[in-house]
């Protein structure tokens, strides 16, 4: 301690002080520097109007087409996020910037109207979804035999949403409750996390067999993969899907006008193709 | 392949470790040089992340600085809109979560920087500050390069507090590690290869920065 007390210049130390410290220097001012650009090119894109999209993941491929039609027509863009309706119920509760939210069950739009959080009269039921059971042409399952074929101990592992959040997820339990194989499946779902990601396990043959949307199994992605049996309406709850302009939303002109092109013939006929049932136009 | 995700997934990257740096520095200091009886309380809590599941980190931010909490209210009244679901409120998750590739990385050298030349310095009536800024940050510089790459990387590949806080809103919050999920939902295998083959490019690209900045056989920046 006391050799370093005595104030002389040590050469070395010297040598470390000034050399060392230009490289510090030049470091921090391209931080800032990189930083800055960051900032200035983060605020030129967020120029650009679009209008954001919370949608059911059983509309998957079937609003991409929407959005293309409707972007080619009106010359507006679309950003679409896909997840279960549960979830982005719970986003849009805590302040998820959205201006549409197309739920697969309209009772979420709903308790978000009650909670004030949309645009009054804008709900609307834009089609009842269907559930299908699917299995890949490798699993050699006959689907044709309906839900009995779940029973057999050659089906280990079915997809299913997770129907905490999921409403095609809640369909196809209600409809395995209806068919009576509940007790026999229950250790072999497998839940995804919406129900696009369970026709994945099922395309990709992680799970042999499946309770999908319909408009999934029409998907051009997964027609010919596969075969699927229609479950018959009365087996589940009717899958009510609902849309409605949020409260939030600072473009609530624009999305009121791509509510209005679903409403639309041509909206009606890709949702119609897409195996949902449309409302009678008025 | 997904450019703007791309794009939103390098700026948040850059902009998390640049932040850490600006942050991160002092907490390193704070930790290496600290005599406090109880600081492993503290070196705990920076640790925290490393090991908390991202879920668990980002239920906490998404309820800490949501519309219904204190921090959340006084966010949303004096920008105009709530800070979860956006850039902003992704970036303040990506902090936290990357915290410790910065601190840590940082601590050690600064640890690693001989005591003698640090009182040698003080004794030349350089500052503390000045001597942090003189001497003992140049002598650190590969471990600051290395929090700093860490830090880049670790948000780069960040999934679940992305999940979580960011609510996957393209050009916003979607970056390319939930691109990567979209694709493969949407049964679009090719994309999400391609994209996948990025961040492993980039990944072993940075890990390949990393250790040639810290290999011992022959220095980057050779000592004279």
């Amino acid at each position: 301690m006391t050799a370093w007390s005595r104030p002389q210049r040590d050469v070395g130390l010297g040598l470390v002080l000034t050399r060392q410290s230009n490289h510090a220097i030049r470091l921090s001012l391209l931080a800032v520097v990189v930083a800055a650009l960051f900032l200035l090119l983060s605020s030129i894109s967020a120029l650009a109007v679009e209008i954001s999209i919370a949608t059911a993941s059983d509309l998957n491929f079937a609003f991409k087409e929407l959005v293309a039609e409707y972007e080619k027509a009106s010359g507006n863009q679309v950003k679409l996020t896909l997840g279960s309706s549960g979830n982005f119920y719970t986003q849009i509760h805590n302040g998820a910037p959205f201006d549409l939210y197309f739920s697969a069950d309209i009772a979420y739009p709903k308790k978000l109207e009650e909670s004030g959080l949309t645009v009054p009269g804008s709900l609307y039921r834009y089609a009842v979804g269907r559930i299908v059971l699917w299995a890949g042409n490798d699993s050699r399952i006959d689907v044709t035999r309906g839900f009995e074929v779940l029973r057999e101990p050659s089906v280990k592992k079915i997809a299913i949403a997770n129907p905490k959040h999921a409403p095609y997820g809640r369909a196809a339990v209600s409809a395995m409750a209806y068919f009576k194989v509940s007790d026999q499946v229950k250790n072999k779902l497998i839940l995804g996390e919406n129900i696009s990601q369970a026709a994945q396990f099922i395309e990709s043959g992680a799970c042999e067999i499946g309770v999908i949307a319909l408009s999934l199994a029409l998907a051009p992605a997964m027609k010919g993969k596969g075969t699927y049996w229609e479950v018959p309406a009365e087996a589940h709850p009717p899958l009510e899907q609902g849309a409605v302009i949020l409260k939030s939303s600072t473009r609530q002109k624009s999305a009121m006008q791509f509510l209005t092109f679903i409403k639309s013939p041509p909206g009606r006929e890709i949702l119609t193709r897409y195996g949902f049932v449309v409302p009678e136009s008025r | 392949m997904n450019w703007m995700a791309i794009w939103v997934t390098f700026k948040l990257a850059g902009l998390t470790a640049g932040a850490l740096v600006v942050i991160g520095l002092p907490i390193a200091y704070w930790v290496s040089f600290s005599r406090w009886r109880w600081k492993f309380f503290i070196q705990s809590i920076v640790a925290l992340p490393l090991v908390l599941p991202p879920t668990v980190l980002g239920f906490y931010i998404l309820v800490a600085i949501g519309p219904h909490s204190p921090i959340g209210q006084l966010y949303s009244d004096l920008v105009g809109h709530p800070l979860p679901f956006t850039f902003e409120g992704l970036l303040f998750a990506s902090i936290l979560y990357s915290l410790p590739f910065a601190v840590q990385p940082f601590a050690a050298a600064f640890e690693q920087v001989d005591r003698k030349l640090i009182e040698a310095s003080w004794t030349l009536s350089v500052s503390r500050l000045g001597t942090f800024f003189k001497l003992v940050l140049p002598l650190s510089k590969a471990g600051i390069l290395t929090g700093m790459v860490l830090s880049f990387a670790h948000t780069l590949g960040e999934f679940g507090v992305v999940l979580m806080v960011g609510g996957n809103i393209e050009g916003v919050t979607r970056t390319v590690s939930i691109d990567i999920y979209d694709e493969v939902q949407a049964l679009n295998y090719a994309g999400a290869a391609k994209t996948a083959l990025l961040l492993l490019v980039v990944s072993y690209g940075t890990l390949l920065l990393v250790y040639a900045i810290n290999r011992k056989v022959w220095a980057v920046w050779p000592q004279k």
